[in-house]
This record gives structure tokens, C-alpha cells and sequence, in this order.
């Protein structure tokens, strides 16, 4: 029996006046799975996550999440999704007035009711398993370098210990170090931890060694495989992205 | 219990985990776990019973619990658990540093705090000092060339500040005249000097009211669109591309609008001061039963030029003042929204105070003069 995919998405449909972004787009995610998600600029991977993210109504389509559709929900539905995935976005948009522990802390007090200490001593752990110092969580995000940026914001979508994590290109912007160090902490954290990782991201060393499976966006569709299948494809764009010179240089690195 | 079943033997104790381990339940399972009844002497063990979900969070508890009673020398472990989240736990390395914790008790921590104020002043007044200094050594520079002039700038800050004010500046004047002739005309109606009222309103609008509200206006209006203009562009590295390129940032962001409002603020007050006395005269016709002629002779009886000058010869230096200190501020932000917010803010009310500081200034030093 096939497991119940942790994201189902069917005959999706995404327009603006009369420029159709999705056309019928369907995805399914397995639990468990670090899914890579490339696709050409403005091919519509931002309109995407919104979607997925209930940020934007569809024009038309179902999107499931644990099983259950996202556009008919109520509130209260909604929230407990919320409560069960943790969004990483690609500038890390931590809430600029709080420290990092207040921005690692800020759902963990809304939606639960622990002691102070036991939440801040959680919340010294996320730092902790992202790789930061603890004298990181009484800063300001506006004192951190772009690298712990994006870990903190890490932090801050691990707080509630989701099963599902939406990563917005995690290492855009970052140094080729720091990226596959990231790139390493994601897969350590998704091995140990179990979660379902939703990647959206350009860089090919990602895609190449963390990826479990590529969805590529093109012609206002999916295509989707194992890295070997996605290579085997003969789409025009598909064989441009991944057979390009950058592709080849990051390919001979894996290999 | 409900996560929690504690089982007593020969060996120890045993502790079955059951339940929904999640950072939902935190709140539950760290009461529970706070209060096991267990002896030191007997060694505990925890092992997975009815355990339906458990998450990192639960993990966690457990762990630190487990550590906390080992660190009391009491015998305790964790046992046949099948989950990755312990051993994930063990592997993490050591933090990396310590929190720094220098809190300093009461009474040092409030003199600490005045130090700390005292010092902030003064590098703030240095700062200020410096921006000003800057200002005028760019001034310097671009006053011998007149193509660097920046018109269009100039142009366009004087439209801002100035052309989109006039509405507001205009009705503000207007009505201002109005509640001043109204206190007016009650109090000197008792010695019956009703007639005067006319005196009141045109010397203090054109002195003072005029001015000083006008300054006020724009303060808010204009000091608070520089902090913020500027304040976004150096979050967005704008100004350090300026930079780069080659061009003095002071002399493109700072100087066409301290220069667009010291030719704006004169002629919005000019334009109060009639806005004033049109309020004045139309109060006085409906009011004060004057006829226009009537009220045209008090006035003229009453002002002279230097009434009018006293007002308008301030209106530069107000206008330097905001602009000053709304581009200083605007240039004093770093990093985030946040402070593009604070600095804004900090534009705004220390602009009006300067401006009604260097008012009262103005006011000593005219009645020195005798002006």
C-alpha cells in the first residue's frame, strides 16, 4: 500500500489576468523526503510555495497537506496546520525587533504552555542543533551575518518540531562553504529528525547530494524523478539546466 | 499519570513513557516529570510503553531529565527506545560558548545605566557636530560650481516640502487666527477693548503663530520624510553605492534638502501670515461688528514692517534646523526597520524641540535688541 502523501497536489491552476502560471500542475510528496524543487526564473516556484503556503487562493485545484485540503479549511483547521510546518524563507525574514531566542521562542509561546525556563532551554537547543553559539540568541538580526541568518531562521522553523519544512533557496547568497555546511545540517537534521523537507533552490551542489527526489516546473508543469530520471528527461530546458557547464562541474564534484 | 507509569521492583524503579510525547503536551510532561516520586538510592530506568507519538521536544524532556538525575549521582538511563532523537541528543556538540551573563544588581545596574546614557549623549552631540561640519564642507565645494547645484533635486524637494504643504499650512494658519481672536475678544471685552483683538491676533500670528506652527508642520510633514527616505536608502546600501560611485552622498541626499526647505519654510510662512490675517479680518467683520475699512486701519495702526520681519527672519533657521536633523537621522540609521522607525521618530521630536528652543532664543534676543 502506498503511503499518504504528505503534500497532494491536483490540477493546480494559478493565473494573473490572462497570464497562466499553472495549468493543471499536480505534485504529490512522500513523507520523509527532501524534495527539490528547481524551475526557470519566473516559471512560477514563489506562486507555488504561496499557494502551498495558503499565502494566495488558487484559481482552481486542490492542494492536501497531511491530507486534507488547504482551500476549504476553516481557521481552526488551518491553524493546526500552520502549527505542523515551519517555513524558511529566503531572506530569513526574522521579526527584526525581537532577539534571536524571542524569534525562536515566539510560537513556542503562543501555542504552548511550558515553564519559561524549559522554553528557552528549547530553544538554546535549536540554536544548538543549527550550529550556532548560544551568545547568538541575545542578538538582533540585524547583528548577524548572512550565514547565521539563515540558521537562526532555521531555528526559528524547527521551534515547534514540524514535520514539514518549507525551505525557500536555503543557500542563496551564501559562501560555497557555507552552503554545503548548510546543505550537511539539513540532511543531518532530516535523517535524525524524520521531517519532510519542500526545497525550493538553484543551487545544483543541493540538488545534486541532498535531494531525495527533483520536481522541475516547466511548461506550467511538473516533471518529477530521481536524479537519474530527471537527467534521462529530454525536455529542452530540462537538458539545458542539468547537462549546462555549471551542472557538469557540480556533477563531477559528486562523482 | 497519564505519561508516566511508575513500576517499583526488586532492581528499581521502572517508568513506562506512554502517550503522545509532543511539544504539544510540553506543559503536561514536564509536570509529571517534575514530580516522580523517586529515591536516590534507587536506580530508575525509563522504557517505552504505550508510546504513540514522540517528537524532539519530548525527547528532550526525557533526556534532561535523565542527565539532570545523573548529575544528582542518582543511577538512571534510558532504555530500549527505538527513536533516532536520543542518540541525536548525545551527539550534539558542546555549545560553543557561554551566555554572557553580566547583570549587574540594582543600584550599580541604574548608575551603569546613567554612565551608559551620559556617554551616548556626548558620542551623539560629537556626531552631530561632525554631520554639521560635514554639511558645510560640502556646502563649500559645491557653492564655486554652480552645475553641481543639483536643481532638479532641488526642485523636486521644494515641490515635497513645499508645493504640498501650502493646503494644510494655509488652513492651519487660518484657523489658528481664529481661536485667537476668539480668547481675545472674550478677555478684552471686559475692559472694553474689544477693538484690540485685532492688535492681538496680527502681532502674535505674524511674530510667533505664523512661524513657529508652519515649522512645526513641516517638521512633521517634511523632517520625518527625510529620516525615512534616507534611512531606507542606507538599509538598502544605496547610500554606500553613492559612495563607490564616486559622488559625496551629503552632496546629493543632505544638501538639496536642507537647501529645498530654507527657501520652502519663509515662503510658507509668508503664506500663514496672510492666511492669519485673512482669519483675523474675517473674524473681525463677523465678530467684532468691524467694518472692512475699520479693520484695515487697526491693523495698519498696529503692525509695522519689523512685525512682519521678526516672524520671517526666523523661518531660515528653522528650516535649516529640521532639515539638519532630519537628514542627520536619516543618515544615523543602520540595520533594520526598527530603527528607520526610531530615527523617524527621533527626527520628529527633536526638530520641534530645536525649532521652539531656538524660538525662545530669538525671543531674548529681540527684546535685548529691542526689535
Amino acid at each position: 500500500m502506498a503511503v499518504q502523501p504528505i503534500i497532494q497536489i491536483r490540477g493546480l491552476v494559478n493565473r494573473f489576468g490572462t497570464q497562466v502560471v499553472h495549468d493543471g500542475l499536480d505534485l504529490d510528496m512522500n513523507p520523509g523526503e527532501i524534495l527539490g524543487v528547481v524551475g526557470g526564473s519566473g516559471s512560477g516556484k514563489s506562486v507555488l510555495l504561496h499557494t502551498i503556503l495558503g499565502l494566495r487562493q488558487a484559481t482552481a485545484g486542490s492542494v492536501r497537506i497531511h491530507g486534507k485540503d488547504i482551500t476549504s479549511m476553516d481557521r481552526a483547521q488551518m491553524l493546526d496546520i500552520q502549527q505542523r510546518w515551519g517555513v524558511l524563507f529566503q531572506s530569513g525574514a526574522l521579526f527584526s525587533s525581537l532577539s534571536v531566542l524571542d524569534n525562536i521562542q515566539l510560537s513556542m509561546k503562543e501555542y504552548t504552555r511550558m515553564a519559561a525556563a524549559t522554553r528557552e532551554g528549547l530553544a538554546n537547543l535549536k540554536l544548538q542543533m543549527v550550529g550556532l553559539p548560544l551568545s547568538a540568541g541575545s542578538k538582533f538580526p540585524a547583528e548577524l551575518s548572512g550565514g547565521m541568518v539563515k540558521r537562526a531562521a532555521l531555528a526559528r522553523a524547527l521551534a515547534l518540531d514540524p514535520p514539514l519544512l518549507f525551505l525557500d533557496e536555503p543557500t542563496s547568497g551564501l559562501d560555497p562553504i557555507s552552503a554545503s555546511e548548510f546543505d550537511e545540517l539539513i540532511a543531518y537534521l532530516r535523517n535524525n529528525l524524520k521531517f519532510s523537507v519542500f526545497m525550493i533552490t538553484h543551487d545544483l551542489d543541493s540538488l545534486f547530494n541532498i535531494c531525495d527526489r527533483i520536481a522541475v516546473l516547466v511548461d506550467k508543469r511538473m516533471v518529477v524523478g530521481t536524479l537519474d530520471e530527471i537527467l534521462a528527461n529530454t525536455h529542452p530546458w530540462i537538458q539545458r539546466y542539468f547537462h549546462g557547464a555549471r551542472s557538469r562541474a557540480a556533477l563531477g564534484v559528486k562523482e | 499519570m497519564t505519561y508516566l507509569h511508575v513500576h517499583k521492583s526488586a532492581e528499581g524503579i521502572r517508568v513506562e513513557v506512554t502517550g503522545d510525547w509532543t511539544i504539544a503536551n510540553a506543559a503536561g510532561l514536564e509536570a509529571e516529570l517534575d514530580t516522580l516520586p523517586l529515591q536516590l538510592d534507587i536506580p530508575v530506568c525509563f522504557q517505552p510503553g504505550q508510546l504513540t507519538q514522540l517528537d524532539l521536544t519530548g525527547a528532550w524532556l526525557l533526556w534532561r531529565k535523565v542527565k539532570e538525575l545523573q548529575d544528582q549521582g542518582q543511577q538512571a538511563e534510558l532504555a530500549n527506545f527505538d527513536s533516532k532523537h536520543f542518540k541525536f541528543l548525545d551527539d550534539l556538540p558542546e555549545p560553543q560558548e557561554e551566555l554572557e551573563g553580566h547583570h549587574l544588581p540594582g543600584l550599580r545596574a541604574g548608575l551603569a545605566g546613567i554612565g551608559r546614557f551620559a556617554i551616548r549623549e556626548k558620542e551623539q552631540n560629537a556626531a552631530a557636530l561632525a554631520f554639521l561640519g560635514r554639511i558645510f564642507s560640502s556646502l563649500v565645494r559645491v557653492a564655486p560650481h554652480p552645475h553641481r547645484w543639483r536643481f532638479k533635486d532641488i526642485a523636486h524637494h521644494t515641490y515635497a516640502t513645499g508645493i504640498q504643504a501650502i493646503p494644510i499650512v494655509a488652513l492651519i494658519a487660518f484657523l489658528i487666527s481664529i481661536v485667537l481672536a476668539y480668547q481675545g475678544a472674550d478677555q478684552l471685552a471686559r475692559f472694553g477693548a474689544k477693538i484690540y483683538t485685532v492688535n492681538l491676533v496680527a502681532i502674535s500670528v505674524l511674530r510667533e503663530m505664523g512661524v513657529l506652527l508652519t515649522a512645526i508642520m513641516v517638521a512633521g510633514r517634511s523632517g520625518s520624510a527625510f529620516a525615512a527616505q534616507i534611512g531606507f536608502m542606507k538599509i538598502n546600501e544605496e547610500v554606500n553605492a553613492l559612495s563607490t560611485m564616486g559622488f559625496d552622498p551629503y552632496e546629493i541626499l543632505v544638501i538639496p534638502r536642507i537647501v529645498a526647505l530654507v527657501i520652502v519654510l519663509p515662503l510658507l510662512t509668508l503664506l500663514a501670515d496672510l492666511m492669519g490675517m485673512v482669519g483675523a479680518g474675517f473674524l473681525s467683520v463677523y465678530m467684532l461688528d468691524l467694518s472692512m475699512t475699520q479693520f484695515f486701519h487697526r491693523a495698519i495702526d498696529s503692525i509695522g514692517l519689523n512685525t512682519f520681519l521678526v516672524g520671517i527672519v526666523k523661518a531660515p533657521v528653522f528650516a535649516f534646523l529640521i532639515g539638519f536633523i532630519g537628514t542627520m537621522r536619516g543618515m544615523q540609521v543602520s540595520g533594520s526597520a526598527e530603527s528607520v522607525g526610531q530615527q523617524t521618530t527621533n527626527a520628529v521630536v527633536q526638530s520641534i524641540f530645536l525649532v521652539i528652543m531656538a524660538d525662545a532664543l530669538f525671543s531674548v534676543v529681540f527684546s535685548w535688541i529691542g526689535f
